[in-house]
């Protein structure tokens, strides 16, 4: 009698957001033939299985957009479908926003916007989206399996097969994630498809956990981000790169690491082969990256300097490189990359030495942020790369050297190591903005919005060096907070932050080694030459690459 | 336009022998530098033409920090400025006595 009763319990109380899926299901299937689903069809079947109020993931990843399914979100009924808890990394396209103008959507957990930044501060200002918080990536990822579980996931891939398992591409992403999540736990993933295919190349996502299939009438949209053409680099980012070669990643024999995307790291990308080769450091740094493929590293890659390379996502115009390259890339069964943001960031927060990245701002203390008091571009990634990782635990020479450096007192078998965090940029930004102020933007957004926390890039405490054309500022070796901002004002050059340093303390921090400048490391300032530069046009990495790199078409100046 | 002028005791002539350089360009947000041996060994002139007007603060700690670090005595600069950012005017400056201090020519 009382297991009768417990059983009874068990399936009308424990499954009761299966017995909702199903029920989605079955309101979708009427739409569908299988699983495949007309396009025209679509804004009804998303009425029929999203719920007012329900957490939905409309698949904007860093790059690739479910373009075709944001349109027919936008579309539905708002009497069937309203208030929705948009979570999802990227808010990337226009329609991201318009749902929140609409009413479809109220409330938004996300971790980058990109180009949207600026529409999307004037939103949060005009009460339009009621924010939950901006994350870095795998903060949200992270948020999926606890809090934030999406019951509706809406998805791109390059193509499925009639039972519905999905090939996504080389611009795989974030997509594993979140059908992981989605799937699992009692929620509806609908995906759009490029193609419908008798066979998929390869399978990323097994048909089980994919309910609806649409294909749409053209490819889903992909941004190329990381496309930095070498005929935008200047002198003073030549000159940086070079500091930051021969001050950083030689002394501490930097080989495991991540670079951001600003024009900088695609210097030092092209350095390798020619200003890093004529040092002797082929081998020793730079040999393994937690990366998207970036065309600037093709020269490096051609001139045998990079062994292995794992990627968050994709690059437009990289797909035949990398598959001829597979030595170096993370590729299928078919051959074409598998990229992966969710593992990607766990590498390069755990398995990667260095970080090196450029920032918008940064304060006396070192923090830095990208947020300006009219643009919120989020967090992405970079906090996640840009941070120590308490919990590593494996040794490595640049890890235990920093560690040193921070605290030479530790006996050193208790000692933690650091990660190397490294800020670069020009003292001056775009239209002669400082890079180096009193008080980040970030801050007065805060108090502007009631912000419980400032949207910092990477706290100061994280950053272990900053490199400008004016030196390298070794965080690790200041003792105390006035050197810190010493050490920042000493190479904050000409901006305010710059003249206002004490020049006494700034030069007795350069005795230390604390602060080196160009001439300090023997680099000689005509070196800082354009000719210097492995390839000076995109034009070069096409012709280094063979011919197998195939830039779009907005980077074909030649 | 605006033109300015500095003169600097250096700490010791600059090395090498040629008699002058020249690097850069005029251009927007650039600068051409030309560098001539004329001077005693001591001393240290910079002569600006420069198309942002206002801006002489700025150049005074620029070329301050200049003569300090590379010492470049005995030399004479005529600049002709497009308007560069500090930085790059630094970074002038400093490939104008590497320049003059190389050997050979």
């Amino acid at each position: 009698m009382l297991m009768s009763t417990n059983a009874e319990r068990n399936t009308t109380t424990w499954q009761r957001h299966r017995e909702a899926r199903d029920s989605r299901l079955e309101a979708g299937a009427r739409l569908a033939r299988g699983k495949i689903v007309e396009a025209r069809d679509v804004t009804r079947l998303l009425e029929a299985v999203i719920r007012p109020g329900d957490r939905v993931c409309l698949e904007g990843d860093n790059q690739k957009q479910a373009d075709l399914l944001s349109h027919a979100l936008l579309a539905v009924d708002l009497s069937k479908v309203n208030d929705l808890h948009m979570v999802q990394s990227g808010v990337v396209l226009p329609e991201h926003l318009d749902l929140f103008d609409r009413g479809v959507a109220k409330k938004l957990d996300y971790a980058y916007s990109g180009p949207q930044s600026a529409r999307i501060a004037r939103m949060l200002f005009g009460g339009k989206i009621e924010l939950g918080a901006v994350h870095t990536y795998l903060e949200l990822f992270a948020r999926y399996f606890i809090d934030l579980t999406p019951h509706v996931a809406l998805i791109a891939a390059v193509s499925a097969d009639r039972e519905g398992n999905l090939y996504t591409g080389p611009n795989t992403e974030d997509t594993p994630t979140v059908v992981e999540a989605t799937a699992f736990k009692d929620g509806v993933v609908i995906a759009q498809v490029n193609e419908i295919v008798d066979e998929v190349p390869r399978v990323d996502i097994p048909a089980d956990r994919v309910h609806f299939i649409v294909k749409a009438d053209k490819p889903f949209f992909v941004e190329p981000l990381f496309t930095r053409d070498p005929a935008a680099i200047t002198e003073g980012q030549i000159l940086t790169a070079m500091l930051a070669i021969k001050g950083i990643y030689a002394p501490y024999g930097v080989r495991r690491l991540n670079h951001g995307i600003g024009f900088s790291t695609a210097a030092i990308e092209l350095l390798l082969p020619t200003f890093g080769e004529r040092l002797g450091l082929k081998g020793k740094i730079a040999t393994h990256f937690a990366l998207n493929p970036h065309p600037a590293l093709i020269p490096a890659i051609e001139s045998g300097w990079v062994q292995q390379i794992h990627s968050f996502g994709s690059e437009v115009g990289m797909d035949e490189y990398i598959r001829a390259r597979s030595d170096v890339y993370f590729t299928g069964p078919d051959g074409s990359l598998r990229s992966n943001r969710a593992f990607c960031q766990t590498a390069g927060l755990y398995a990667c030495d260095m970080f090196i990245g450029s920032t918008l701002q940064i304060d006396l203390q070192g923090n830095s942020s990208t947020v300006t008091t009219s643009r919120i571009a989020g967090f992405g990634g970079a906090p996640n790369m840009g941070a120590d990782a308490r919990g590593r635990r494996h040794p490595s020479e640049p890890w235990l050297k920093a560690g040193g450096e921070a605290d030479p007192d530790s006996p050193a078998l208790l000692r933690r190591g650091r990660k190397l965090v490294v800020q670069i940029g020009e003292t001056f930004g775009d239209k002669n903005v400082p890079l180096f102020v009193e008080k980040l933007d970030a801050i007065e957004l805060a108090e502007k919005l009631s912000l419980e926390l400032a949207p910092i890039m990477i706290y100061g405490d994280d950053v272990t060096h900053i490199v400008t054309e004016e030196g390298v500022a070794n965080l690790l070796l200041c003792r105390n907070a006035g050197e810190r901002e010493q050490a920042i004002r000493g190479v904050a050059g000409y901006t305010e932050v710059g003249r206002r340093r004490d020049r006494n303390m700034v030069e007795r921090l350069r005795q230390r080694g604390v602060i080196r400048r160009p001439e300090d490391l023997d680099i000689n300032p005509l070196d800082a030459d354009r000719s210097m530069l492995a390839a000076r046009s995109i034009k070069d990495l096409v012709r280094w690459s063979g011919g197998l790199y195939a830039p779009p078409s907005k980077f074909r100046n030649w | 336009m605006e033109d300015l002028s500095f003169q600097h005791r250096a700490r010791g002539r600059a090395g090498g022998s040629r008699q002058n350089a020249i690097v850069g360009v005029v251009a927007s947000g650039n600068l051409e530098v030309l560098v001539e041996r004329t001077l005693p060994d001591a001393e240290c002139r910079l002569e600006i033409k420069t198309a942002a007007v206002g801006f002489g603060e700025v150049w005074t700690a620029v070329i301050g920090d200049f003569v300090e670090r590379y010492s470049p005595g005995g030399l004479r600069f005529s600049i002709n400025d497009g308007g560069a950012r500090p930085d790059t005017v630094s970074l002038r400056l400093a490939q104008a006595v590497r320049l003059i201090e190389e050997d050979g020519r």
